[in-house]
């Protein structure tokens, strides 16, 4: 009855991962330490006949403690997370496969350059929901839409990019792990959003490669 | 500022009215009531004058017009649907499915062609109470052609256990597009204009098609697997068909029946 | 100085009055209505998530084509979420904080008369009803209500029907209503100020309420435009947001020369201040009602008015944090995460001065302290649980996933909406002369702070696990298949919820009728709105007050009293 992040399964999902704990226990620990602290004064401060409250209007120093720890604990945060994003969205390293996924409603086109490496080209292969990938291997996704706002977002991946008409936006991962995923789309988009359901199969690049070739028989009989 | 504080009603009116005015240009129907239109499926498809209709002031005659339709030339070969988009359609189908767009056996004989009467019908017909049945099933629609009367109810069924959605495409006709996610809803819709024809698509399943021609009266057929239709009950008199079909145009031929004359009307389409 | 005029008909004072106090009591019912259909919209959509696709007989009468047989169909559940986002914003929390409470509290307690505009005042409240009915009349016409997310990201948002239109038009309206009453807060406070009160005198929550109404007038006026926009682009085939090549449901359209994510830039653009507008006057009620009940000085009050300041201005430097997944270029993502993470820190600030506030006080756990107590406690997981959401790598994540829902809610609900029950509770025997039944106020209060938790914690979680939202069925997902049990613990919790506002309802009406009468200063406050009868006259003060401190004088030694109003000479 797993309840939690599902498995990370490219090279960038652990990274993400990563400052996601970093940031639970940050968070986790002030809200803590703060919550109990508010918990601790309404109990021992609660009006007792006698006991006047302390008239102070505030204190420069702590002013000064309370604006410098979150500033910097905030400002470490940003810079390590800044490496993560670069590294997921800076310039794609070279891809082994290139595919192009155009959000529709509702479904996801998806097309493989085929042998000569351009898209819309005849020798393309393209499939509705069907997402096959080859393990270890990067990919870079060019994705767009036909009509309104997609989004492209695999759990797995931790990792999501609007199919936005009008721009062709590049993702790119490189699979770790083999298996059966699902595709969802993150964008409303209409009534059948939420059934933009792609299935993803990331496998053996021999497998890969024997898919492709079946796929574009079948398309071609 | 008294006179601005009593025109602001009338200001705020106007802002509302152009606002609301100025939508996609869809015609306000009147909203037809979903699921408490259950009408009874009594009748069978013959239209029968139920009795008291008070437009009715034409009644049927006794003259039939058979039909036949063929396709002159090879049949382009029929595209191979893959359902595999969603699993719960591809588990419906152990073989391959093809497309319906163009039905024609090793003969010619070709399916799938509306035919009506379009010029020469005299008065108003009931509108029959029968609803005709468009059902969802195998991630197809079934008829994947049918006709129906103006006003007479077209009761879409989705008989899948996955969303399919209903998008009515008429150009005369108030558009609608209708969700369906659990198997077995029901969803009745009325088309008020004649019009021929009105596409049906389903935007989750992109392979999915259907057409139905919306006539004002009950003198319409659709081809079988023979290439075979039947138009009963006309009146005498001299009538222009139409046939349409959904790759291949539309034709029309006249003919003149007498008082319960049976006459045959073949059609050919040019396969191109 | 109660002004006298001639005396009035009854539709001149009590429907179309300029008195701010009327206008404010005006927004408080209209406003409290929309909650509450607000929060019926919700439950239909609690229904649909922990029970999906199962039949709610009595409801195909009521919506016959949202729920045929009884089962919601997923373009009526879009219109649910998204009316239930546009009516919650719109119309119940920014009417609630800036409508209500500027408009109640800002001359009471600058010791002004009644607003600089006092007939703009009375049209921006009457502005309110016809935008609702407006935006409410999609639910009658063909195609329904507006099904775009309260976000109504174009293209879609500009294919949809009159029902959207109608939403467009509406929300233009409220907006216009808005500037209005944000022009006369900061004229008010600037002007009209009785003698003595400087700028640093003033009560925190005049300084919330003044620096959100700077924010209304510099961001809503975009939002205005934006709304024209899209208008224009979705009835008269203009091109703003529309590129070329779209192919929606087949057909080719005609427009060029669009940019789709410039509506996310000019929507954002304002509505993110827009949460600063819905917190900032809870906050500021906050601040006012801690000291009250602590029985001491606000602690750092000049911080707390520059940590105002600074969310103000950050808050126009990071709206671009709800698109880093558009597809916009990767160095704003760097850009407006590091002005995200900057402005957690104002934030924290405050969280540490109430604190503060509280410590060495001596405490009364009254309704109104409960609701106060409550929004600092709730705002803390609202505000630790948006850093997850700063850092744009792991936004990548969790965008448009149930944990934002979950923030947005801890913030919107957890902050702004206990804040506006502590106001409320507050506020009301200045209102209305008569006290609200403690009893009933604390089980409303416990009720609510335990439902409310249980709603939405668990949102999180769902969000980790990688449910999306706005998702009409999620059971289709291999991931989620564990969730449903989650979701339907959340959907009883959330009708549980939702009778528990009964008891507030309850109260209200009784107390209106049956309330033991307050006088003039039950919680022995300071600010001068408790220096007049309650309710106060027309024009408020018999004199003009004379201010000689600041707001908090509370527990001042050699005193006989704790208490130190600002119009007494200490």
């Amino acid at each position: 009855m797993r309840v939690w992040l599902p498995d990370a399964i490219t090279t960038t999902a652990p990274a993400i991962d990563r400052i996601f704990y970093i940031i639970l226990w940050i968070t986790g620990i002030v809200f803590v330490l703060v919550q109990a602290t508010l918990v601790a004064f309404l109990v021992r401060y609660r009006h007792r006949a006698g006991r006047p409250a302390y008239y102070i209007h505030g204190n420069t120093f702590v002013e000064i403690v309370w604006t410098v720890i979150p500033t910097f604990i905030l400002g470490t945060l940003a810079c390590y997370n800044q490496q993560v994003w670069s590294q997921i969205h800076r310039t794609p390293p070279a891809p082994d496969l290139q595919v192009e996924i155009v959000g529709e409603q509702f479904a996801w086109n998806i097309r493989y350059a085929g042998p000569d490496g351009r898209f819309d080209t005849p020798d393309d292969v393209t499939t509705l929901n069907q997402l096959h990938l080859p393990v270890g291997q990067t990919v870079l996704f060019h994705i767009t839409s036909k009509d309104v706002i997609h989004s492209f977002f695999v759990p797995q991946f931790r990792l999501k990019q609007d199919a936005v008409p009008g721009l062709r936006s590049r993702l790119w991962v490189q699979p770790t792990a083999t298996g059966h995923y699902e595709i969802a789309c993150a964008e409303l988009c209409g009534l059948g959003h939420y059934r933009m359901r792609g299935f993803l199969t990331i496998e053996s690049p021999a497998a890969f490669q024997a898919w492709l070739a079946q796929t574009r028989a079948e398309s071609q009989s | 500022m008294r006179r601005i504080r009593s025109y602001s009603p009338v200001v705020m009116g106007i802002l509302v009215a152009i606002g609301c005015g100025s939508g996609k240009p869809q015609s306000a129907a009147a909203k037809t009531d979903g699921a408490a239109q259950m009408a009874d499926a009594t009748a069978a498809s013959s239209p029968a004058a139920p009795a008291g209709s008070p437009q009715a002031t034409a009644s049927l005659g006794a003259a039939t017009i058979q039909l036949t339709a063929r396709l002159d030339g090879a049949a382009p070969t029929r595209e191979v649907v893959k359902m595999n988009a969603d699993p719960v359609c591809q588990q419906q189908h152990a073989s391959a499915f093809y497309l319906e767009d163009v039905v024609a056996d090793a003969q010619g004989r070709l399916a799938n062609v509306f035919v009506y009467v379009k010029e020469g019908v005299a008065g108003t017909f009931p509108t029959p109470a029968a609803p005709v049945a468009l059902n969802q099933a195998g991630c197809w629609y079934h008829p994947h052609i049918l006709g129906l009367q103006v006003n007479q109810p077209l009761e879409i069924v989705n008989s899948d256990a996955t969303l399919h959605n209903i998008n009515a495409k008429p150009t005369v006709n108030p558009p609608f597009n209708v969700a369906q996610p659990v198997k077995g809803m029901k969803t009745t819709k009325k088309f008020p204009k004649p019009e021929v024809m009105v596409k049906f698509k389903c935007n989750v399943h992109p392979w999915m098609s259907a057409y139905a021609g919306v006539v004002n009266h009950p003198f319409f057929g659709v081809t079988d697997d023979a290439g075979a239709a039947t138009i009963n009950g006309l009146p005498a008199g001299t009538y222009t068909l139409e046939a349409w079909h959904e790759r291949y145009g539309t034709q029309t031929q006249s003919v003149t029946v007498g008082d319960g004359e049976t006459k045959t009307i073949a059609w050919t389409f040019k396969a191109n | 100085m109660s002004t006298t005029h001639e005396p009035q008909g009854f539709l001149r004072k009590h429907v179309f009055s300029t008195d701010h106090k009327t206008i404010g009591i005006q927004f408080l019912f209209t406003a409290l209505t929309m909650l509450l259909i607000g929060g019926l919209l919700a439950m239909l959509m609690r229904w649909q998530l922990g029970w999906p696709g199962r039949p709610l007989p009595f409801m195909e009468k009521l919506v016959p084509e949202g729920m045929p047989g009884g089962i919601m169909v997923p373009e009526f559940y879009n219109m649910l979420f998204t009316m239930h986002g546009s009516l919650m914003i719109f119309f119940a929390v920014i009417p609630l904080l800036v409508g209500v409470f500027g408009n109640y509290l800002i001359p009471l307690k600058i010791g002004a008369p009644d607003m600089a505009f006092p007939r703009l005042n009375m049209i921006s409240y009457w502005l309110v009803p016809p935008a609702i009915l407006t935006v409410c009349s999609g639910f009658f016409l063909q195609g329904g209500a507006a099904a775009s997310g309260w976000t109504a990201y174009a293209p879609l948002s500009t294919t949809l029907g009159p029902g959207q239109v109608c939403w467009i038009v509406g929300v233009i309206v409220l907006g216009t209503s808005s500037i209005m009453g944000a022009i006369n807060y900061v004229t008010t406070i600037i002007n009209l100020r009785a003698p003595g009160m400087h700028f640093f005198r003033l009560p925190l929550s005049i300084w919330a309420l003044f620096i959100t109404a700077i924010i209304t007038l510099m961001a809503t006026p975009v939002l205005a435009s934006a709304l024209i926009l899209l208008l224009l682009d979705s009835t008269a085939g203009t091109s703003f947001f529309l590129p070329a090549g779209l192919i929606i449901d087949g057909v080719l359209q005609p427009n060029s020369g669009g940019q789709v994510i410039l509506w996310q830039h000019l929507f954002w653009f304002y509505s993110h201040p827009a949460v600063y507008i819905m917190i900032l006057p809870a906050m500021g009620l906050t601040s006012e009602i801690l000291p009250v009940f602590a029985r001491k000085p606000l602690f750092g009050y000049h911080s707390m008015v520059y940590a105002i300041m600074a969310i103000a201005v950050l808050g126009f430097l990071v709206w671009a944090h709800h698109m880093f997944t558009s597809g916009m270029n990767p160095a704003l993502g760097t850009s407006f995460m590091v002005s995200t993470m900057v402005i957690a820190v104002p934030s924290a600030i405050k969280t540490f001065n109430w604190l503060g506030t509280l410590w060495r006080g001596s405490i009364r756990l009254t309704t109104p302290m409960l609701h106060a107590l409550a929004f600092v406690s709730m705002f803390i997981i609202g505000g630790l649980t948006g850093i997850f959401a700063a850092a744009n790598s792991l936004d990548l994540y969790l965008h448009d996933t149930y944990f934002i829902v979950g923030h947005l809610h801890y913030v919107l609900f957890g902050g702004s909406l206990f804040g506006i029950f502590a106001g409320i509770t507050f506020w009301f025997p200045k209102m209305f002369g008569r006290m609200l039944n403690e009893t009933l106020g604390k089980l409303h209060f416990a009720l609510t702070f335990v439902f409310f938790n249980v709603v939405m914690f668990p949102m999180f979680i769902l969000g980790i696990a990688g449910m999306p939202r706005r998702i009409y069925d999620y059971t289709q997902y291999a991931h989620l298949a564990h969730v449903g049990g989650l979701n339907r613990m959340m959907s009883i919790a959330a009708f549980c919820l939702g009778a528990a506002q009964l008891l507030f309802m309850v109260n209200i009406f009784w107390s209106l009728v049956r309330g033991k009468p307050a006088g003039e200063n039950p919680w022995q406050a300071n600010t001068l709105e408790w220096s007049t009868s309650s309710p106060p006259p027309h024009g408020n003060f018999a004199t003009t007050p004379t201010v000689y401190h600041g707001p908090y004088e509370y527990s001042v030694p050699g005193r006989a009293t704790d208490w130190l109003p600002q119009h007494v000479k200490a």
